[in-house]
């Protein structure tokens, strides 16, 4: 049964603390996720942006706060790349299933096998289904893990760096791709360290080195103040298209291009 | 040819340990293949010496030595399984410290109270000799349980092999999968140290394996492969330590090996040289 005070919330994290060791890795933490959202995590390596996903999986416990979830919420999550062994001798399809409990049989039944070309035609890989998995393009990798995400219908999907290690043309078509699914009424949440490519394209940003630092639309999270007390070095900020674009501090290269006054966010 | 292969067979005793080998051949062939896809392939070499543990106190104080070295065993599969879930230790550190303690405190009591069960040296390196029915039935219905929790749990088994941090928040009970696995591995070590030995046996469920992934590059298929040819190798092998006299584990090995060069030659090494099993 939903809170009705909650309203449209799937997931908030409320004064939360956590941490591997004695050393917290997030403190004092308040977020909620709702749903129709598309939010970025930002902030550098070490800054608690994979615990912070891991709080929102169930995967790991807060030491201090709460965590509420929606009661039956469905979470997708797709990992790193990095952190898949690509010789594991499985096939697209075989992966994909992964995800679909096994009642009864264990090969896939005429249903499974429906919902699983459904999903991988609907990303563009009906055609790899029986590739190994390594086959595959970084793009195409990372296809693969959300089809076996959506494979469970979830309305929440976290994604842990998605466009980590894949091309320009990648990186755009999977922005499409988040953006599309977004649409169809899947709320998204990804990490990235990817300022200019990634982050400053989604409709709300997270900013966090331990704690949330700021909050808000890109205009509003990506100045120079937040950045800097985010990720710990200067930089400078410029208008292009109507989207922040940042720049190291430090850089030699002045393009001609309206800066962003630093007063604007909502630095917490 | 034919003749002097099917010699041995005229005999009660090889009829029974060509069942033990060829069953014991295809289930270690099943489980290494989770066994090696995990990266926990020196598992089957530390589980083996730890049930030599549970072997020496069974024999010792008179238990039933499956009931003592399973026990013996499955606790010393959980107590890794769980140090290696912690991270803070490796699966490989992991296995030592707890596998070679294991060892060495069964070497202490047969030494301090002399073995009154099972031959000593066939525990070590395996004997085609002294192999009862009720090692055979035994054999027979861990194979069949073993095979049955494989059928049953297949996505669950493959999801966690594959990927245990996403399986886990996905809903699936990956310590229970992860217990479950550890106790296939412990009854298979269990039942097939009498033929092969606890020295030999970590090959057995590490080669096989090997030899299947370099043939193929999907699931079921590396599953099935690996079965059939640890049965095969098991039979073959329990055949040359008749005609050669020499301890059964050995040849099954060496068999297992053998097959190992010829696949590797065949497939030009290729997957190999990726580092295919390894993590």
């Amino acid at each position: 049964m939903i809170d009705n005070k909650r309203g449209d919330e799937l997931i908030r994290l409320s004064a939360v603390e956590f941490g591997y060791t004695d050393t917290p890795v997030l403190t004092g933490v308040n977020l909620a996720l709702r749903a129709h959202d598309l939010v970025g995590v930002v902030g550098p390596s070490g800054s608690g942006k994979t615990s912070l996903l891991r709080l929102l999986l169930g995967a790991a416990r807060p030491r201090h706060g709460t965590i509420y979830r929606r009661p039956g919420i469905a979470v997708g999550y797709v990992p790193q790349l990095e952190t898949v062994n690509w010789d594991f001798p499985v096939t697209v399809a075989e992966c994909v299933l992964m995800a679909r409990k096994q009642r009864g049989l264990p090969w896939p039944s005429r249903a499974d096998k429906a919902d699983i070309a459904d999903v991988l035609e609907r990303l563009g890989i009906g055609h790899l289904a029986h590739r190994q998995i390594r086959q595959l393009s970084g793009g195409q990798q990372q296809r693969m893990f959300i089809a076996r995400a959506l494979l469970r219908r979830p309305q929440l999907l976290l994604m842990d760096e998605p466009t980590s290690g894949v091309d320009v043309s990648s990186r755009h078509d999977m922005l499409h791709l988040l953006s599309n699914l977004n649409s169809e009424g899947v709320a998204i949440m990804i990490t990235t360290h990817d300022l200019n490519g990634v982050a400053s394209h989604l409709p709300r940003l997270v900013a966090i080195h331990q704690r949330i630092v700021a909050e808000g639309t890109p205009r509003e999270v990506m100045t120079p103040s937040v950045l800097e007390e985010t990720f710990g070095a200067p930089m400078q900020i410029l208008e292009h298209l109507g989207m922040p674009v940042v720049l190291d501090g430090r850089s030699p290269h002045r393009p001609a291009a309206r800066p962003v006054p630093s007063t604007v966010g909502s630095a917490k | 040819m034919i003749d002097l292969l099917l010699d041995p067979f005229r005999y009660d005793f090889f009829v029974k340990g060509a069942m033990v080998a060829t069953l014991a051949g295809g289930l270690c062939g099943l489980i290494g293949v989770y066994i090696t896809l995990r990266g926990m392939s020196y598992i089957g070499h530390g589980l083996s010496h730890a049930i030599f543990g549970g072997f020496a106190a069974s024999s010792i104080i008179a238990v039933n030595y499956y009931i003592g070295a399973g026990l013996w065993g499955l606790s010393s599969a959980l107590a890794i399984n769980s140090v290696t879930r912690r991270r803070r230790i490796g699966a490989d550190s992991a296995i030592g410290v707890i596998t070679t303690a294991s060892f060495a405190l069964g070497v202490v009591l047969l030494t301090v109270f002399g073995n009154k069960g099972p031959n000593f040296d066939a525990a070590l390196f395996g004997s085609i000799i002294g192999v009862s029915s009720t090692d055979v039935w035994a054999l027979a219905a861990i194979t069949a349980f073993t095979v049955i929790v494989i059928f049953f749990n297949y996505r669950a088994l493959l999801f966690v092999t594959f990927d245990p941090e996403v399986a886990n928040v996905s809903g699936l009970r990956t310590s229970r999968i992860d217990a479950l696995l550890m106790l296939v591995l412990s009854l298979a070590i269990l039942a097939t140290l009498s033929i092969i030995g606890v020295t030999l046996v970590a090959a057995t469920l590490v080669i096989p394996a090997v030899i299947a992934r370099m043939l193929t590059n999907k699931f079921t298929n590396m599953l099935l492969s690996s079965a059939i040819i640890g049965a095969a190798c098991g039979l073959v092998g329990m055949n040359l330590s008749y005609h050669l006299d020499v301890p059964s584990g050995t040849t099954i090995v060496l068999t297992d090996a053998a097959v190992f060069v010829i696949a590797l030659v065949a497939t030009s090494g290729q997957r190999l040289q990726r580092g295919v099993m390894a993590h």
